[in-house]
């Protein structure tokens, strides 16, 4: 397949160096015998969002984690804004495929958990808690308890929480994979002027092609055993459209359908 | 429909006491008295006062042993599923109580520490202590895995994994445990009065059944049955009505 | 545990506690606890006596036909209430009722009624072992699925043969589960039994060793008891996961 075509169409130049947010250089990760990740390396444009895309057990989750410094790679290094990563710090926020919320605390509490644990003191954190959970749309919600709330309210209050202490890098894995397909096309909306609007880096795991080239700035295709980083598609001739024409424009569906040929043979 | 689950509890207890009554009056044995014989039994005991003394006594040995099994059961069971070695040098211990018959240790106890309160407490202890630690410590192996990544990756410190995750997610089956223990404990405070000393209800049993006072005996067996009973339920709908939604929330259900 | 690499059993840790316990003995720290070599050495010349072999057959004895009755009786009245919802409902407040009750005071009842043999020993260790069983045997039939139920009543099954064949079967992890635990109260159930009634069996064995300051035939008896009862509950455990195979699967 003439994968060449595709690089060319959407290409845009590629992103300078200092507007590189996270990379991620030969990292390798294996869990006993099995190799999770081999020498793979990728970078992660400031601003914007970057998909990870693959086949189930490819290691996308892994990768997540080593950038979020919960995991430590085998060999390889992860910078972020230039420096290594250790372990978890205040420049990257975890949004949870099953949300991880507490179930013993209000919404309120689990929003600025995170502000908690960095001992900013009540009043305030409950404050700018207050601020993200009305602009995740959970505004009235403040007391309720996780499991009086639905799916994707929950996968709301995850965001909100992740928001809330103002990471530079958010790392989302799966985060609307628990939520039905009218909610999923309005979270990917919210998501896509959460990217404009919020001066953020974007990581996004996810399993649906379609929803990877909706929202992505970046597309990374990882392909498994060992996971490495296969190719990367910048779609871009739509970005700037309307939320609801993306879905018809041209270049979409062109990218959709080639994405899925190059992993077809990864399915069967 | 709430109305029927309620008659047939009715319904069931009238034909359960019915047929004690009924049987009591045949009588199937000399040392079977009625239900009506026995509750008056128990009405008078309540009236004279000797109920009460006598509760206060049995229940000493259960309340100070459940506290220190709940205390130090606790804290064992923490450090167990806190650390790996702790974990292979103690559970073994516990594992092994929680399936011996521990009662067996009694004459053992008396000898060691008489026949007071302190052996009772002992025995209150062995009976509840295993199933609060086992519990206690598999709660907190079993905290989900992603809120503790969630905690470490908002920069949580240890304490904070321990004070704010852990502990508060152990809770519901530490509470169960603890409901357990209580449940042991109680066989336990019997078995210690009826073994080793008679005093307060298993005293009343001991005297009655010798004096062939049969009726104050059953009253006063059914009277720490309705005890245990009772307050077991309350325990139980604590716990329900305090972790309500406890186990949901973090998974996509 | 692992230990330079190692990866040390489940229960090895028992060992250096049974060294700390010979230490102790050794340093002659109490009376009530003699070194664990000369509990062992009294364990082997006690085990062949007559006295030794009577109460373990008479404990074994009540054990074995106490379970018996708890799973004959138990398992078909948990099935029956989990299929006739009036009878689950007259029933169940009393199966819980009996489940947290402190079955140790019913023992002078039993004494009372059925005299200080071998009869009161066998109920008292039934009654330990029942609730659970018929609770149990109860969830089970509760959550079979119903799917399964039309499908042997769709291929013409009698009601002989969906008990058998379907119920039974499709029960048969919470069953089991409810038997383990069962057993291992009965196990208790049989000692408390025969401590308070305490002429027959162990009970019988306790009194004299104790009344004799024998302490290492204490001890002994004590541990053949405690291995047996941790044989048992393990035993069970391995059978439970045999099938709990397809309890995951149903
Ligand atoms: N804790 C672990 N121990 C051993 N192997 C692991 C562990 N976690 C992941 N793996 C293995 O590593 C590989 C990658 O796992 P990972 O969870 O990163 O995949 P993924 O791409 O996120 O999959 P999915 O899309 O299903 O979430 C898998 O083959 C998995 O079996
Ligand atoms: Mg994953």
């Amino acid at each position: 397949m003439d994968m060449s075509l595709i690089k060319e169409a959407p290409a845009t130049a590629e992103p300078a160096l200092s507007e590189i947010a996270v990379s991620v250089r030969n990292i390798s990760k294996n869990y006993g015998a099995v190799e999770a990740l081999k020498d793979l390396t990728l970078e992660f444009p400031r601003g914007q969002l970057t998909s990870l895309l693959g086949p189930s057990g490819c290691g996308k989750t892994t990768l997540l984690k080593i950038i979020a410094g919960l995991l430590e790679p085998t060999s390889g290094e992860v910078e972020v804004n230039g420096k290594p990563v250790t372990g978890p710090g205040p420049n990257r926020a975890f949004v949870f495929q099953d949300f991880a919320l507490l179930p013993w605390a209000t919404v309120m509490r689990n929003v600025a958990f995170g502000l908690e644990l960095r001992s900013i003191n009540k009043s305030k954190r409950e404050d700018i808690a207050a601020k993200y959970i009305k602009e995740v749309g959970l505004g009235g919600f403040e007391n309720s308890y996780p499991h009086e709330l639905s799916g994707g309210m929950r996968q709301r209050v995850g965001l909100a929480r992740a928001l809330s202490v103002d990471a530079k890098v958010l790392l989302m894995d799966e985060p609307f994979s628990a939520v039905d397909e009218q909610t999923r096309r309005k979270f990917q909306e919210d998501l896509l002027g959460l990217v404009q609007n919020e001066n953020k880096t974007f990581i996004f795991v996810t399993h649906s092609i379609e929803e990877a080239v909706y929202v992505s700035d970046q597309i990374a295709i990882l392909l498994p055993r060992p996971s490495r980083v296969s190719e990367i598609i910048r779609p871009s001739g739509f970005r700037h459209k309307d939320h609801d024409q993306i879905r018809r424009d041209p270049e979409y569906l062109d990218i959709v359908d080639d994405i899925w040929a190059s992993l077809r043979s990864y399915v069967e | 429909m709430a109305n029927r689950s309620l008659y047939l509890k009715i319904l069931s207890a009238v034909i359960i006491f019915g047929a004690w009554e009924i049987a009591g009056r045949i009588p199937v044995s000399y040392a079977f008295p009625t239900f009506l014989e026995s509750m008056a039994a128990l009405g008078n005991m309540a009236l004279d006062g000797r109920l009460w003394e006598a509760y206060a006594e049995t229940l000493r040995p259960l309340v100070v042993g459940v506290a220190i099994s709940t205390v130090l059961g606790i804290g064992l069971g923490l450090w167990i599923g806190l650390s790996k070695f702790f974990d292979w040098l103690v559970s073994p211990i516990f594992i092994v109580m929680q399936s011996a018959p521990l009662a067996a240790l009694i004459p053992l106890l008396v000898m060691a520490y008489g026949i007071g309160l302190t052996s009772k407490v002992f025995v209150v202890c062995i009976m509840a202590m295993p199933v609060i630690v086992l519990n206690t410590a598999s709660a907190v192996r079993h905290t989900p895995e992603s809120m503790k990544e969630m905690c470490k990756s908002f920069l949580g410190t240890r304490t904070d994994m321990l004070i704010k995750i852990i502990i508060p997610a152990a809770s519901p089956l530490i509470f169960s445990g603890l409901r357990l223990g209580v449940s042991a404990g109680f066989i336990g405070a019997i078995l210690a009065e009826l073994k080793i000393t008679p005093t307060g209800v298993g005293d009343i049993i001991t005297f009655s059944r010798s004096i062939a006072d049969y009726p104050s005996m059953y009253a006063a067996i059914f009277s720490i049955i309705v005890l245990a009973v009772l307050f077991l339920n309350l325990l139980e709908r604590t716990e329900k009505t305090l972790f309500k939604g406890h186990d949901r929330g973090y998974v996509s259900d | 545990m692992k230990l330079f690499g190692y990866n040390l059993p489940g229960m090895s840790s028992l060992i250096i506690w049974g060294l700390l316990w010979e230490l102790i003995g050794q340093l002659d720290v109490t009376f009530f606890v003699p070194p664990l070599s000369e509990v062992l050495a009294t364990l082997f010349e006690i085990i062949g006596t007559p006295a030794f072999l009577k109460a373990l057959g008479e404990t074994g004895y009540a054990f074995v036909v106490g379970v018996f009755f708890a799973v004959f009786i138990g398992i078909p009245v948990g099935i029956l209430m989990g299929r006739s919802r009036l009878l689950d409902e007259l029933l169940l407040p009393w199966v819980n009722v009996f489940l947290s009750a402190p079955l140790t005071a019913l023992v002078p009842v039993l004494m009372v009624l059925f005299g200080f043999g071998m009869k009161s020993i066998i109920i008292t260790t039934t009654l330990f072992a029942i609730w659970i069983i018929i609770l149990n045997s109860r969830a089970g039939v509760k959550q079979i699925n119903r799917s399964l139920v039309e499908m042997a009543k769709s291929f013409g099954a009698s009601p002989a043969d969906a008990f058998f064949k379907i119920y039974f079967w499709a029960a048969l992890p919470e069953i089991l589960g409810g038997v383990r635990i069962g057993v291992i109260r009965a196990v208790k159930g049989v000692i408390i039994g025969q401590l308070l009634i305490s002429i027959v069996g162990f009970g019988a064995l306790f009194e004299l060793y104790s009344s004799n300051f024998l302490m290492a035939h204490f001890w002994a008896v004590l541990i053949v008891l405690f291995a047996l009862a941790f044989t048992i509950a393990e035993f069970l455990a391995y059978l439970e996961r045999r099938v709990a195979y397809y309890a995951a699967k149903r």
